[in-house]
């Protein structure tokens, strides 16, 4: 075959582009760390680290910045995971933060995915980690379609959309000051469908609530809130029995299930590939307050 | 097999890969426009994202959905109604990925159509059909020729503003190719479009029977992907060195793999290697991606590399075939755009970093600083930012380099500022 012939398949393209970037961060940083919170984004991350450096271990250790507010299957997940890759998990609560007074709530059941900078930032402190590697995509929201693959925080955890480092070719530029740190975005010219493909290509196992079950919602502003411990029905509120999965798995608080009877990755791919509303639209109750909302938490140090 | 193509009437569709292009215009031009117009024939926008434009173009009051608000991402940019940073759009159409680097026309901004630039491809250059070609459009063209890129679309918009009249299009047609024939563009396509109406971005409409050629989406599916006519040169740059020295694996006890990206060209198991810049060489053992041994890595792909002999090789090394070795040297001309707004000062030294290497460099001389409307030289001593100039470095270290022209990805090169750690230049070796 010769190498004029050859196109590499789309899947193909991305995963190796991914691993050049996971080697990158290895090859420049000199304490990096990996987010991972058992969603399907960082377990499509593992899989692409163990495609960059095995035989080897790790050149980090898993880091997951834990709300409080998750579905078991998420963390025992998680913890499982990481056991059987034979990695490193650290784990820090936004509880901790909370005990230590550096996250005031304004109210006990408020939805914390806006608290997980203060937590990180605190961890990123207490390791001193210059690189923090994480799934999130361009295809995601407006904001994160601008940010860099390698982007630059100052020590407060700030992303200036304004002055962000250029970003050439393959060129990566991870140097950074003391207190300063990078996120790194591996699978940022990922879709929502690339990802699920993948999943479906590499058989990766994910937590079960990605999958077709049933469970008591709610119906609230066109989207199904759960009825959980967190989240209780309220006497006047319609509790359904439906079949849901989720497209995205978070702080229990703020995200919503579909509707969906897709128990197979093959169907869910399906349905991605026919679906009329983006990722965040469908199930992310703190997005919607306004078209900025994103944007105003990354400048906040959110990831 | 993928489990999904198991399911009852799904056809997989063939897999033509992934296209990086770049469009280059000014907001008057009708670029988020036609991206928004690209997106929505492709259905690529979903129900919720067009609800929220079509929110918001009413609350403007706007007769017709503004599709132009669907890459208008942050905040400042929505105030001033311009697009101020490179932003990515993703679509596909069941046989291949796009990645669109949408890049903003604005005369200060010669930075952010250089960065969307280095990854693209394919260039669409929009011209007003109302305007002809402008100053910005030989600004574009000029900056899309330096980077590289291989195929230039011309998009000649908005022809529904001139009743879709052909001897228009065929004008700045004959005008475009009097001026790229100067740049020594070659591969150029033209095409007419109404962006706004949708006649030739998708579909064909009915206003231009004239035109026979192909689609703007039937030229995006024909154009090779940037692996599929690269410098057929191996060319291995090594990112990480995988040494596990594992005690409870006795398999793994000399495990030395070498980790990269091929940037060009292929190696198969048994080809003899050169290690550059040390000149040792040896033959490739085997080639790794996780637990598959690969006969031969191709273009594009990331793997770990074992060789049969145990050469000291670090990160930054570059592996090579002998009959085909890059350049080693401490002395580079190049072509260099300054990013930065802090201005060049040639009596400091710089980082360059090129493939995974990086050496301090030091500043010989400026030959000339280019203006990009006219391409005049002229003398300097000094570069601020979006300024493009010919220049040359002294390396404290050899790097392994090609001409750009022959190898982006080993020609290219970006200047870092240590005292501030920024990206402040990027440069093509010539």
């Amino acid at each position: 075959m010769s190498a004029k012939a050859h196109t590499l398949s789309h899947l193909d393209w991305l995963e190796a582009e991914s691993i050049y970037i996971l080697r990158e961060v290895a090859g420049q940083c000199a304490n990096p760390a990996l987010l991972f919170s058992g969603g399907k984004d960082s377990i499509v991350l593992l899989r692409l680290a163990e495609k960059a450096f095995r035989p080897g271990r790790f050149p980090f250790p898993l880091l997951n910045i834990d709300t409080g507010h998750n579905y078991t299957e998420v963390v025992e997940f998680r913890d499982r995971r990481a056991d059987e890759l034979g990695e490193r998990l650290i784990v820090r609560s936004l509880e901790d933060s909370m005990q230590r007074g550096t996250i005031v709530l304004k109210s006990p059941d408020e939805p914390r995915n806006k608290h997980q900078s203060v937590t990180l930032l605190e961890a990123i402190e207490e390791f001193g980690f210059d690189c923090c590697i994480g799934g999130a995509r361009r295809d995601e929201e407006k904001a994160r379609a601008k940010e860099r693959i390698f982007s630059f925080r100052d020590e407060f955890g700030q992303w200036d959309p304004k002055n962000q480092r250029p970003e050439l070719w393959d060129l990566y530029n991870a140097r950074v000051h003391k207190g300063e740190n990078i996120r790194a975005f591996p699978i940022s010219n990922w879709t929502e469908l690339d990802v699920w493909q993948y999943i479906d290509r590499e058989q990766l196992e994910l937590p079960s609530i990605y999958f077709a079950h049933r469970r008591p919602v709610i119906r609230r502003n066109g989207l199904l809130q759960p009825v959980t411990n967190l989240t209780p029905a309220g006497a006047n509120d319609v509790v359904e029995d439906l079949l849901v999965r989720f497209r995205t798995v978070g702080d229990v608080t703020c995200t919503a299930p579909v509707e969906s009877d897709a128990d197979t990755t093959a169907k869910i791919i399906f349905e991605t590939a026919e679906t009329t509303i983006t990722e965040r639209g469908a199930t992310r109750l703190d997005d919607q307050t306004s078209e900025a909302s994103m944007e105003q938490r990354k400048k906040e140090g959110y990831f | 097999m993928s489990a999904v193509e198991n399911l009852p009437g799904f056809e997989p569709p063939v897999d033509t890969g992934l296209l990086r292009f770049l469009t280059c215009g000014s907001v008057d031009d009708g670029k988020s426009t036609l991206i928004g117009r690209l997106l929505y024939d492709t259905k690529t926008i979903l129900a919720d994202t067009l609800s929220a434009i079509t929110r918001t173009s009413e609350r403007r009051g706007l007769e017709a959905v503004d599709l132009s608000l669907l890459t208008d991402g942050l905040q400042a940019e929505r105030e001033q109604g311009i697009t101020i940073d490179v932003a990515y759009r993703y679509f596909t159409t069941g046989t291949r990925k796009y990645i669109i680097a949408d890049a903003p026309g604005h005369e200060q901004y010669t930075r952010n159509m250089v960065t969307a630039a280095s990854t693209a491809n394919l260039a669409i250059i929009l011209i007003d059909a109302r305007k002809g070609i402008l100053t910005q459009t030989r600004r574009h063209s000029y900056l899309a020729h330096l980077m590289g890129i291989p195929h230039i679309v011309v998009a000649i918009n908005k022809m529904d503003l001139i009743g879709y009249d052909q001897a228009v299009f065929e004008r700045i047609r004959a005008d475009y190719l009097a001026f790229a024939k100067q740049l020594g563009i070659t591969d150029v396509i033209f095409i007419p479009l109404s962006a706004l109406n949708g006649d030739m971005v998708v579909d064909r409409g009915d206003g231009m029977p004239w035109y026979t050629g192909p689609t703007l989406l039937d030229i995006l599916e024909a154009a090779p992907t940037a692996h599929s006519e690269s410098d057929e040169r191996f060319r291995f740059p090594v990112q990480f060195v995988c040494r596990p020295q594992r005690a409870d694996d006795p398999e793994l006890h000399d495990f030395r793999g070498f980790m990269g990206r091929v940037e060009s060209g292929s190696i198969g198991i048994g080809d003899e290697v050169l290690v550059l810049p040390a000149g040792r060489k040896t033959r490739v053992k085997d080639i790794r991606l996780l637990d598959q041994s690969l006969p031969q890595a191709l273009a594009e792909q990331s793997v770990t590399l074992l060789l049969e002999d145990e050469i000291d090789i670090s990160r930054g090394d570059m592996i090579v075939r002998p009959e085909e070795s890059a350049l080693v040297t401490r002395q580079i001309e190049a072509m260099v755009c300054w990013l930065s707004e802090t201005p060049l000062d040639p009596q400091r030294k710089y980082l360059v970093r090129q493939t995974t290497r990086e050496t301090r460099a030091a500043i010989s001389s400026i030959e000339f600083c280019l203006d990009i409307n006219t391409l005049e030289q002229m003398q300097t001593s000094h570069l601020k930012m979006n300024d493009i100039a010919r220049m040359s470095f002294r390396l404290a270290q050899p790097l392994c380099v090609d001409a750009y022209t022959r190898n982006r990805a080993t020609g290219a090169f970006i200047v870092i500022d240590e005292s501030s750690n920024n990206t402040v230049a990027a440069g093509m070796i010539l």
